[in-house]
C-alpha cells in the first residue's frame, strides 16, 4: 500500500510543477461541451435531452486527452524501467500512478460537470446523478484507459492509435453513465446503473493493472 | 526431437514444418469454399421460395447472416491464437492472429454493408440503432484497433504481444458491449422494427444458410492460411528452408 502512495504522490507533486497540463484537459472538457449548443442550438427542451451524453462524451474526450502522457515521461527518463526492476510491486506503482492521473483529470471533471450542467438546464437531481455516475465512471476510464497507453508507449502515431483502441472500449460506461442520469429524469430507478457502473469499476480495477504492466514490459523488452 | 513417434499437432507449431502443410491444404479449402457458394447460392437464389412477407430482398440474408456469424467467432478465434502465442511464446499462433485480423474486419463489414442493403427495403432506413447493428459496428472498430496497433509497431514479437493484448482486452469486452448496448436500445425506445424477431424458415431457406456459413467458414480458412503463408514468408526469410520452399 505504501508503494502505492509513494507512487501516487510523487506524480501529484510532478504535476503540480506543470499546473497548465492539468488545466489543458479541463479546459478542453469545458470548450468541447459549450461547443454542442452553438451548433445545435440553443432550444433548451433539446439542450435538456442532449445534456447528460455530451458531457459524458466530452468527459471520455478529456480523460483520453491525458493519457499519451501517463508514462511517456517516465517511459523517455528511464524511470519507468527501474520501477519495473525495483523490487516493489510494479503493479501498485502503477495503480498509483492511474490514480494521480484520475485525481488530476477525472475528478475536476466531476466537480466541474454540475456547472456545465446547469448550462443545459439539468435539474437539481439530475445533476447529482451526473455527478455520481462521473465519479464511479472517470476511475473506470483511466484505468481502462492506461492500459491502452501503455500499448501505444513509444509507438508511431500513438495518440490517434490510443483513441482508437480505448474508444470502444469506453462504450460500456458511457452507455450506463449517461444513461443512470436519463433514468432518473425519466423517473426510474438509478440504483441499477449506478451499481453496474460499480461493478465495471471493480472488474477494471482487478484486470487493468495487469494488462497494463504485461504492457508496459512488452513495450521496455 | 522424436518427430517420428506418434503424430503430435506440435510437431506443426513451427513456421518451418507448417508452410508447407498450408501450401497443401490452401487450394483444397478454396475449391471447397468456391463449391460450396455455388451450392449455397445456387439454393438461396434460385430454388428457396419467396418469402411471403419480405419479398425478394430477404435473399442478402444468405450472405448476411453467415458474415456476421463469422465476424464473431473469426473474433474469438483470433484472440485464442493471440493469447496461446502470448502464453506459450509460439511464433505461428501469433502469425495466425494477424493473420485471422483481416478476414474478420471484412466479415464484420460485409455484415454491415448487407445489413443496410436489406434495411433500406424492409425498414425504410439505410441504418437503424439497433443493439446488433450497434455492436457489430463496435466489433468493427476492435478489429480495427488490433490492426492499427499491429501495424504501428515494427519489431515483429513486440507487434504480436501488443496485439495478443489487445484481442484479449477486447474479447473480455465484447459481451460487456454487447449487453451495454442491448440494455441502451431498450431503454432508448430506439428502432420500432425488431431483427431478433425472426420469422419461422422455410427448410431450404435454411439449408442454403447453412452450406453458405459452411462456405464462408471455408474461405476464411484457406484466406487466413494463405496470408499466414506471406506473414510466415515475409519474417523467415533470413532462413534457409524459406529459400528453397519460395524457390
Amino acid at each position: 500500500m505504501n508503494t502505492l502512495v509513494v507512487s501516487l504522490r510523487r506524480d501529484l507533486l510532478l504535476a503540480g510543477r506543470r499546473r497548465s497540463e492539468v488545466l489543458t484537459a479541463l479546459f478542453f472538457f469545458v470548450v468541447v461541451v459549450s461547443l454542442f449548443p452553438i451548433g445545435i442550438g440553443p432550444e433548451p427542451a433539446l439542450l435538456r435531452r442532449i445534456g447528460p451524453g455530451v458531457l459524458w462524451v466530452a468527459a471520455l474526450l478529456a480523460t483520453l486527452l491525458g493519457l499519451p502522457r501517463l508514462f511517456a515521461a517516465d517511459h523517455a527518463d528511464g524511470t519507468l524501467e527501474q520501477m519495473a526492476l525495483s523490487s516493489q510491486s510494479f503493479a501498485l506503482q502503477m495503480v498509483g500512478k492511474v490514480a494521480a492521473h484520475w485525481l488530476l483529470c477525472g475528478l475536476p471533471l466531476v466537480v466541474l460537470a454540475p456547472v456545465l450542467g446547469l448550462q443545459f438546464g439539468l435539474e437539481a437531481d439530475q445533476l447529482g446523478i451526473l455527478m455520481l455516475s462521473l465519479l464511479i465512471g472517470t476511475p473506470l476510464l483511466s484505468l481502462i484507459g492506461s492500459i491502452g497507453a501503455a500499448l501505444t508507449l513509444g509507438v508511431r502515431g500513438g495518440g490517434v492509435l490510443l483513441s482508437l483502441l480505448v474508444l470502444p472500449l469506453f462504450i460500456p460506461a458511457l452507455v450506463v453513465g449517461a444513461g443512470s442520469v436519463e433514468a432518473q429524469s425519466a423517473g426510474l430507478g438509478v440504483q441499477g446503473h449506478l451499481s453496474i457502473l460499480g461493478a465495471m469499476l471493480v472488474l477494471a480495477a482487478f484486470f487493468a493493472p495487469w494488462a497494463t504492466t504485461a504492457s508496459l514490459r512488452i513495450a521496455m523488452e | 526431437m522424436s518427430s517420428r513417434t506418434p503424430f503430435s499437432l506440435f510437431h506443426f507449431a513451427s513456421p518451418a514444418t507448417f508452410y508447407p502443410l498450408a501450401t497443401r491444404m490452401q487450394p483444397w479449402f478454396m475449391a471447397l469454399a468456391v463449391v460450396l457458394s455455388v451450392v449455397g447460392l445456387y439454393i438461396g437464389f434460385l430454388l428457396a421460395p419467396t418469402d411471403a412477407q419480405q419479398g425478394e430482398g430477404y435473399r442478402i440474408i444468405f450472405v448476411h447472416v453467415p458474415a456476421s456469424w463469422m465476424a464473431m467467432f473469426i473474433y474469438c478465434v483470433m484472440a485464442f491464437w493471440a493469447a496461446v502465442g502470448l502464453a506459450f511464446n509460439i511464433k505461428l499462433a501469433s502469425m495466425m492472429a494477424s493473420a485471422l485480423a483481416p478476414t474478420g474486419a471484412l466479415f464484420a463489414l460485409l455484415s454491415l454493408w448487407t445489413g443496410a442493403l436489406w434495411g433500406k427495403p424492409m425498414w425504410g432506413a439505410w441504418w437503424v440503432w439497433d443493439a446488433r447493428l450497434t455492436s457489430t459496428l463496435i466489433l468493427f472498430f476492435l478489429y480495427l484497433g488490433f490492426m492499427a496497433l499491429q501495424a504501428a509497431i515494427d519489431d515483429p514479437r513486440r507487434a504480436d504481444k501488443a496485439g495478443a493484448i489487445v484481442a484479449i482486452v477486447g474479447v473480455v469486452n465484447v459481451p460487456i458491449i454487447y449487453f451495454s448496448v442491448k440494455w441502451w436500445n431498450t431503454l432508448h425506445q430506439g428502432a420500432s422494427v425488431s431483427v431478433t424477431k425472426s420469422p419461422s424458415m422455410a427448410a431450404l431457406m435454411l439449408w442454403a444458410m447453412l452450406i453458405m456459413a459452411l462456405a464462408f467458414w471455408m474461405y476464411s480458412i484457406a484466406v487466413a492460411l494463405g496470408r499466414v503463408r506471406n506473414i510466415i514468408v515475409e519474417r523467415e526469410r533470413q532462413n534457409e528452408w524459406v529459400r528453397h520452399a519460395v524457390a
